[in-house]
């Protein structure tokens, strides 16, 4: 079988996978890291997204085999050691952007690919088509999208407009 | 210590306690769990929507590598393994009950939809079991299909199944046909409308999976199953199905990703991998993926109705009739025969006051999946109707739609109300409702807005709907009577530990409603416990001593209500402890939040005192009083609570494209009294997203052969971000008069109200066009089509 090296949460693992196997079966059944889920079957919901040398994917929709010597991050690798939150782990929790968690990782890591590929701030309804890719049924995406409102001042290290509305 | 903040309980917007675990990916969903020496199963399912099984030839398969194992209907048939139950029995007109067929778990001869199981592959990996199911030759004789609802009961009609002849389920009715008639009798005006109620795919987002696991020592199964009930799964499948006392069946549903009503039911695979686990002797370990969801989660709705409305001179309701006919797929899940039935028909009353109704419902066999209840069950159907119902009379009959509510709504000093369909309102009020929403949406002003966007080439409308639910099914006396085979209590333990931390367990379960935080607010509320130091154990039949689950909004209202009086208990026994060590009356000890008072003076006793003593009796009244702090309660409500409110939503239509805008949505609902309000208006966004979607993008689309067209995220459309509005949800406040808590439910009011609103909305945004009705879902293709003929009409 072929052997993938991969950097995952900053620790390098070298795994024996078949050549068909996808990053997000050598993730969850190899790895073990259970926090990237898979909701569909045609790459449209996003429940599966990690961070591939620092942009989003989807972990379904690509072979383990391809990421060889790439630096992946999944939803496990964003508190600090220490346990605080991501600024947009924060973000979820404060604003009941979650009820059943199963989407959640994946959004949280489109999110933030977001906010970093947006380093001017984006609107109401840009966070909306931003986040075509991933498909939540608990909580229709108001709190969500409040969410990302809010983490992205945090994150660009600022309090908009935006931000305060969304506070309101 | 138990300190307990002020701000911990009802009324607090607590953040989630379990958002750590789910933020940081340590949420624990079955496909997560693994077993020591686990195996995979893939299903391999019918291509056909009905065909015989004439030969399955899994040699081939068998050599694969990694193949363990491979079972086909027989197998079990072999065992004498029983058929996938049906929770309900619903009587005919003339008092026979519906036809019930046996469901097997694995098909046995014959295939009745698409997706229905044939043999299940066991292999080392899910891989090589995929490959081996792929290998495997079944040989079928297709046979003619039904899948549409009134195709079904048309003479010649393919036979779903021989036990039911005419494909008919069941010809049930409700209410007093003669007095129904006479009220149209003397009617000024009797207005009809017909409407389909789109069938929908509930696409909970995380797929359903089972691990079956075999205890060779102890002879002992356990099912990890994505399930909203755990305790209904192990008792239907253990009693009716794999025939296993439930001493023997632990049924673990952990953290579960959504239901809907979805993940209610008693699947076949639950039955398969527990049963197969046994024969060989490794855990079995099946994942659905999301095309197989498609074709194997029960769907929602799919009803077909005709509804008449008759009116006074005046505009007062006089009566309503109502026929409809429900698809129940191909068999029968397991409240199926419930929904069109007793939580619909008996919903037609909705808020206003109608002398008489009398409602036929017909319920029928097509080869599709089978259709059971999805997120409200029945009220959205009769919802939908009513609402619809409301606006098509009330322009016929020259009225504002407004006001034609307004002057047949239940009024507030007719509460408690008996509508003539077997239903007691216990509490509402409909006209606040209406008044806080019409005031938030801004309804005056609406016309101004319609115009601005007329001035830009677009087509504004406004609806509204005004409605009430049917939560907390109950009593189980009643439910029994009218076909439950199961009750509708609930159970709650508390467990107040030595140190005064406590542990709750609930036979409900929580699958995104956030019940580790309401329901520890419940216990920091009333025990002066903080919520820190209450943990909510649910799902897991080896721990909660027995519980129905969670569905029909019925957690906190019957869940809750459990609680409640397991704490009751606590506190007397607590008294009775607090009078001895305070050497006090026990008719003169207080309790409040954590504090036991001799009333009149400052000797108290904490409740980590109390719990203290009880579990380290030295000085103990030990021939009064047990040691131990642990107290259950059954909880069997008297009625169901009946949340309402008033949804008003505003949609544009660009007409050269037919797309549809929701520009403003919004909800004022009574849930009775509100314990975390965050989550409250969660659930509420939630289930209008899920209403939205119903109106104007979602459908599950079968062909005439029975194929189902819309079988994946492709095709099937699901609403996205960019799809919804911001949505401005508020709560108005009547008690529920019959529970503790006065709570009513909030989990399926969103899906309940708003999709007629969204509806009404557009037909008004249509209304130059002479549009009457338009089915859902609304989608631009079909607006543009009715635009487009007008346009051509006009020319």
């Amino acid at each position: 079988m072929p052997q993938v090296t991969l950097t995952v949460n900053g620790t390098k693992h070298t795994v024996e996978v078949e050549a068909r196997t996808l990053l997000v079966e050598a993730l969850r059944e190899t790895l073990r890291l259970t926090g990237t889920h898979v909701g569909c079957d045609t790459s449209q919901c996003g429940a599966c997204v990690v961070h591939m040398g620092g942009d989003s994917v989807k972990s379904c929709t690509i072979l383990a085999v391809q990421c060889e010597g790439s630096d992946i991050t999944t939803i496990e690798g964003l508190a600090a050691a220490d346990g605080t939150l991501h600024p947009m782990q924060e973000a979820f929790r404060e604003y009941h952007a979650l009820q059943c968690g199963f989407c959640t990782p994946g959004m949280v890591m489109s999110a933030i690919d977001l906010v970093n590929k947006h380093p001017d701030g984006m609107t109401e309804q840009q966070i909306r088509e931003g986040l075509e890719g991933n498909l939540c049924r608990c909580t229709g995406y108001h709190n969500i999208v409040k969410a990302i409102a809010a983490a992205q001042d945090v994150m660009h290290g600022r309090v908009s407009e935006l931000a305060r509305a969304a506070a309101e | 210590m138990n300190v307990v903040t002020p701000f911990e309980g009802i009324g607090a917007s607590l953040r989630r306690k379990e958002d750590f675990r789910f933020l940081q990916g340590r949420g624990q969903y079955v496909d997560d769990i693994n077993r020591p020496g686990q195996t995979h199963a893939v299903m391999l399912r019918s291509p056909h929507a009905h065909a015989t099984i004439d030969r399955i030839d899994t040699a081939a398969a068998r050599a694969m590598p990694g193949v363990k194992a491979i079972f086909v209907g027989e197998d079990m048939a072999a065992e004498a393994i029983g058929g996938i139950p049906c929770g309900w029995q619903i009587h005919n007109k003339d008092g026979s009950p519906m036809a019930e067929p046996m469901h097997p778990a694995l098909a046995l001869g014959k295939v009745r939809h698409v997706g229905d199981p044939v043999a299940v592959v066991i292999a080392e990996t899910k891989a090589q079991a995929r490959d081996a199911a792929e290998a495997i030759l079944v040989a079928y004789t297709p046979l003619p299909a039904v899948s549409g609802t009134e195709a079904a009961l048309k003479p010649g009609a393919p036979q779903v199944h021989e036990a039911a002849a005419g494909n008919l389920c069941y010809d049930w009715h409700i209410g007093d046909k003669a007095a129904q008639e006479a009220a149209f009798a003397r009617a000024a005006r009797v207005v009809k409308f017909e409407t389909t109620n789109n069938r929908l795919v509930p696409n909970a987002m995380e797929p359903r999976a089972a691990i079956g696991d075999f205890d060779a020592f102890s002879g002992d199964y356990t099912l990890y199953t994505t399930s909203q009930n755990p305790h209904v799964i192990r008792l239907l499948m253990g009693a009716f199905v794999l025939h296993i006392p439930e001493s023997k069946l632990r049924v673990v549903a952990p953290d579960v990703g959504g239901g809907f009503g979805s993940k209610i039911y008693h699947y076949a695979e639950e039955a398969i991998v527990t049963w197969a686990a046994g024969k060989v002797k490794r855990p079995i370990k099946w994942t659905c993926e999301r095309s197989e969801s498609f074709m194997s989660d029960a769907h929602g709705r799919d009803h077909v109705s005709t509804a008449e409305l008759a009116l006074d001179a005046e505009g007062k309701i006089l009566g309503l009739k109502v026929h409809t006919l429900a698809n129940m797929g191909a068999y029968l899940s397991t409240f199926a025969p419930c929904v069109p039935t007793y939580l619909y028909a008996t919903l037609l009353s909705g808020v206003y006051a109608t002398p008489v109704i009398y409602a036929e419902v017909k319920a029928v066999f097509t080869n599709t999946v089978p259709v059971d209840a999805y997120r409200g069950a029945g009220r959205p159907e009769a919802t939908y109707l009513l609402e619809r119902l409301m606006d098509v009379a009330a322009a016929e009959a020259g009225l504002d739609k407004v006001e034609f509510r307004r002057r047949n709504f239940i009024r507030p000093d007719q509460f408690p109300y008996q509508t003539p369909v077997a239903l007691q309102y216990d509490s509402g009020d409909y006209h606040a409702t209406l008044a806080m929403a019409l005031e938030a949406a801004d309804w005056a002003g609406f016309e101004g807005r319609r115009a601005a966007a007329k001035a830009q080439g677009r087509l504004r409308g406004i609806g509204i709907s005004t409605y009430v639910e049917a939560c907390g099914i109950a009593p189980s006396a009643v439910v029994g009577s009218l076909g439950a085979r199961a009750g509708l209590y609930e159970v709650g333990t508390i467990r107040v530990h030595p140190t005064g931390s406590v542990t709750v367990l609930t036979g409900a379960h929580s699958h995104g409603q956030g019940h580790e935080t309401t329901f520890a607010q419940l216990v920091a509320d009333k025990l002066g416990v903080p919520t820190a130091n209450v943990d909510i154990v649910h799902g897991d039949t080896a721990k909660v001593p027995f519980g129905m689950g969670t569905y029909g909004s019925r957690s906190l209202a019957v869940g809750g209500s459990a609680m409640d009086k397991a704490m009751d208990k606590i506190i007397a026994k607590g008294k009775r402890i607090a009078a001895h060590l305070m050497e006090a009356s026990v008719e003169d000890v207080e309790f409040e939040r954590g504090t036991f008072r001799v009333a009149g003076t400052d000797r108290t006793k904490s409740l980590t005192d109390i719990s203290l003593a009880a579990y380290v009796p030295h000085n103990y009244p030990i021939d009064e009083i047990e040691p131990g702090l642990e107290e259950t309660a059954f909880y069997d409500p008297k009625n169901f609570t009946y949340p309402g409110g008033c949804h008003i939503c505003e949609v544009e239509i660009d007409p050269d494209t037919g797309r549809t805008t929701v520009v403003n949505f919004t909800a004022v609902d009574d849930v009775g009294r509100v314990i975390n309000p965050m989550i409250v208006e969660g659930q509420v966004q939630g289930g209008i997203a899920q209403g939205i979607g119903q109106a104007l993008l979602e459908a599950a689309v079968y062909d005439a052969s029975g194929q189902l067209l819309s079988g994946s995220f492709m095709d099937y459309t699901m609403p996205r971000a960019g799809d919804l509005p911001d949505v401005g949800v508020a709560t108005h406040t009547t008690l529920c008069t019959h529970n503790p808590l006065g709570v009513k439910g909030c989990g399926e009011v969103g899906a309940i109200g708003s999709p007629p609103a969204v509806m009404n909305a557009v037909v008004d945004a249509l209304r130059d066009y002479g549009v009457r009705h338009v089915e859902m879902p609304a989608t631009p293709q079909k607006i543009w089509g009715i635009v487009n003929a007008h346009r051509i009409a006009a020319e």
